[in-house]
């Protein structure tokens, strides 16, 4: 029997607290379209994602109305682009072309996967593809890149660290007349999870099935709620438990459109990714939940305590929701895409190194940050070597997602404008990391006991 | 298979006639109805049974929204509801 509370608790977090399902991402494979001549293999990825990911947009839209809950992103991951330059040769934008094409066809908003994995080394391609990222993401509109230099298991591999630094700051560069927009869509990771279906770093891991459907929930702005509704005196402890049966309701809602499109399309559901994904608008910020927890502002002294518990909550609750759960899972902490934190950045609150140490404790990392345009290409790639070695002692993802400003003085500040935001360009320590970065090499991969 | 349907907004003659005349029309069967008034403030719940209804769900909606201007109205499938608030 349905109660009329519980009626109205979810019509109330849908109108009024922007409860929706962030995205449903079609992981795709790629592998069986690997040819030795470049086109031919274009042709291939260009004709398989289209026959599978034909009706995702529709079937999304579907479920839309049936349920009466926004799903805002319909989007497609596939194998790492590099996989398939290794095998093919040739001029790797190629394949960004294609990717853009065929996301256009089906309707999508964005398409992940321009992807390498070269967290121990470069095999054929992955220099390649990463030497073409920016030119890549210049000449497209939905491709995203991701590239993984890090992991638990091997340590991190400093020369792509080095290679990643001007690969961002050119992303930047060759896309500074449409606001920088390419290095937006460029994610370094630490420990990249196969299964992510939130983007710019979605691709589809090489243990993967050959299709499935991945979803992210998402709902700051419904936690932020039942938190402003919770007594200044309730014990952390409740505070945990409130959130968590938040999380649940939320995932379950997940875990329902999930099952329901992979249904529709015959494809099988891969996992929910359990993240509080926030956007903009206002009430949807995570830098807000932070604050309810009872932080004056996102930044001050206290937050990584709050953000932690936040993250460890989220999941506890999700977990027990959904049939399988993976990909980031967490709260996510994107600067630009997050009212609350883009206010705590402007009035100089909340700062790139409070945001490191967030990164400890909360997927996934320095997300969506400007920074200066004169910030040069070593302390970028210091930048990504920091929070790789989070990632890799601490055994979780990190990424380094930062967009220099190029040709934008201190006080301006960048619009990308829908779900990616704006921001204010952050101050980052100019003392030279170059002697490090032009060493190149390894760092091996952290000992696993001795934990202290 | 039932659908929720739920209207909210200033209280006014003839709110409930029009919404389940709306469903007649699109062969709904109106299983239950909860309503208030609480001051000028009208919140009904109705629960429908939807199997042979001869439009989709969202169709139902749109003829709502056309007979009940200026209330906000809401028509979702059962299945959210259940899965959010039951184990």
């Amino acid at each position: 029997m349905l109660n009329t509370s519980d009626i109205m608790e979810t019509i109330n977090m849908i109108q009024n607290e922007n409860l929706d399902v962030r995205t449903i991402t079609m992981g795709i494979s790629l592998l069986d379209c690997a040819d030795s001549d470049i086109d031919k293999s274009c042709e291939k990825v260009y004709n398989k994602i289209y026959r599978l990911a034909k009706d995702l947009v529709k079937t999304g839209e579907n479920i839309e109305k049936k349920y009466g809950i926004p799903i805002v992103n319909k989007r497609i991951s596939v194998t790492p682009i590099a996989m398939l330059v290794a095998a093919s040769g040739g001029d790797p934008v190629k394949y960004a072309k294609t990717l853009d094409k065929v996301a256009k066809a089906v309707g999508v908003n964005f398409i992940g996967g321009y992807s390498a994995l070269v967290q121990k080394g470069f095999s054929a391609g992955d220099r390649e593809l990463i030497e073409s990222i920016p030119r890549a993401l210049a000449e497209t509109e939905f491709v995203c890149s991701s590239v993984n230099v890090g992991s638990t298991k091997a340590g991190i591999n400093m020369d792509a660290v080095k290679l990643m630094g001007r690969v961002v700051r050119d992303a930047a560069e060759l896309t500074k007349d449409r606001q920088c927009i390419g290095a937006a869509k460029l994610v370094v990771f630490c420990n990249a999870p196969e299964d992510n279906p939130f983007m710019a770093g979605a691709f589809h891991g090489p243990g993967e099935p050959d299709c499935v459907l991945n979803v992210g929930v998402s709902g700051p702005g419904v936690v932020r709620a039942v938190l402003a509704k919770m007594p200044k005196e309730a014990k952390l402890e409740e505070v945990a438990d409130v959130i968590k049966k938040t999380a649940f309701k939320i995932t379950r809602m997940g875990q329902l459109v999930g099952s329901e499109a992979s249904a529709a399309l015959g494809v099988p559901f891969g996992i929910i990714d359990l993240s509080l994904a926030p956007t903009p608008a206002i009430g949807d910020s995570v830098a807000h939940i932070l604050e309810e927890i009872g932080i004056e502002q996102c930044g001050g002294p206290g937050t990584t305590a709050a953000l932690a518990m936040l993250n460890d909550a989220v999941k506890k609750g999700g977990v027990m929701a959904s049939s399988a759960v993976g990909g980031l899972s967490g709260a996510f902490i994107p600067v630009t895409e997050d009212a609350g934190m883009i206010d705590a950045a402007r009035s100089g609150v909340l700062t790139i190194e409070k945001l490191e140490a967030m990164t400890a404790v909360c997927s996934v990392g320095l997300d969506m940050i400007v920074i200066p345009g004169d910030s040069s290409p070593e302390t970028i790639s210091a930048i990504i070597a920091d929070e790789a070695a989070i990632g890799m002692v601490n055994s979780k993802t990190t990424a380094v997602r930062v967009i220099p400003a190029i040709g934008l003085k201190d006080s301006e500040e960048l619009e990308f404008g829908g779900l990616l935001g704006s921001g204010p360009i952050m101050k980052v320590n100019t003392k030279s990391p170059a002697v490090m970065i032009e060493r190149g090499g390894r760092i091996p991969a952290p000992l696993q006991s001795l934990k202290n | 298979m039932k659908a929720v349907i739920t209207v909210i907004g200033k209280d006014m003659v003839g709110i409930l006639a029009r919404v389940s005349a709306t469903c007649a029309e699109s062969n709904a069967n109106v299983i239950e109805v909860t309503q208030s008034v609480l001051q000028d403030y009208f919140a009904m719940i109705m629960i429908v049974e939807v199997d042979k209804m001869n439009c989709e769900l969202d169709e139902l909606k749109k003829r709502l929204a056309d007979n009940v201007p200026d209330m906000i109205i809401h028509v979702m499938h059962e299945d959210i509801f259940n899965s959010m608030h039951r184990i």
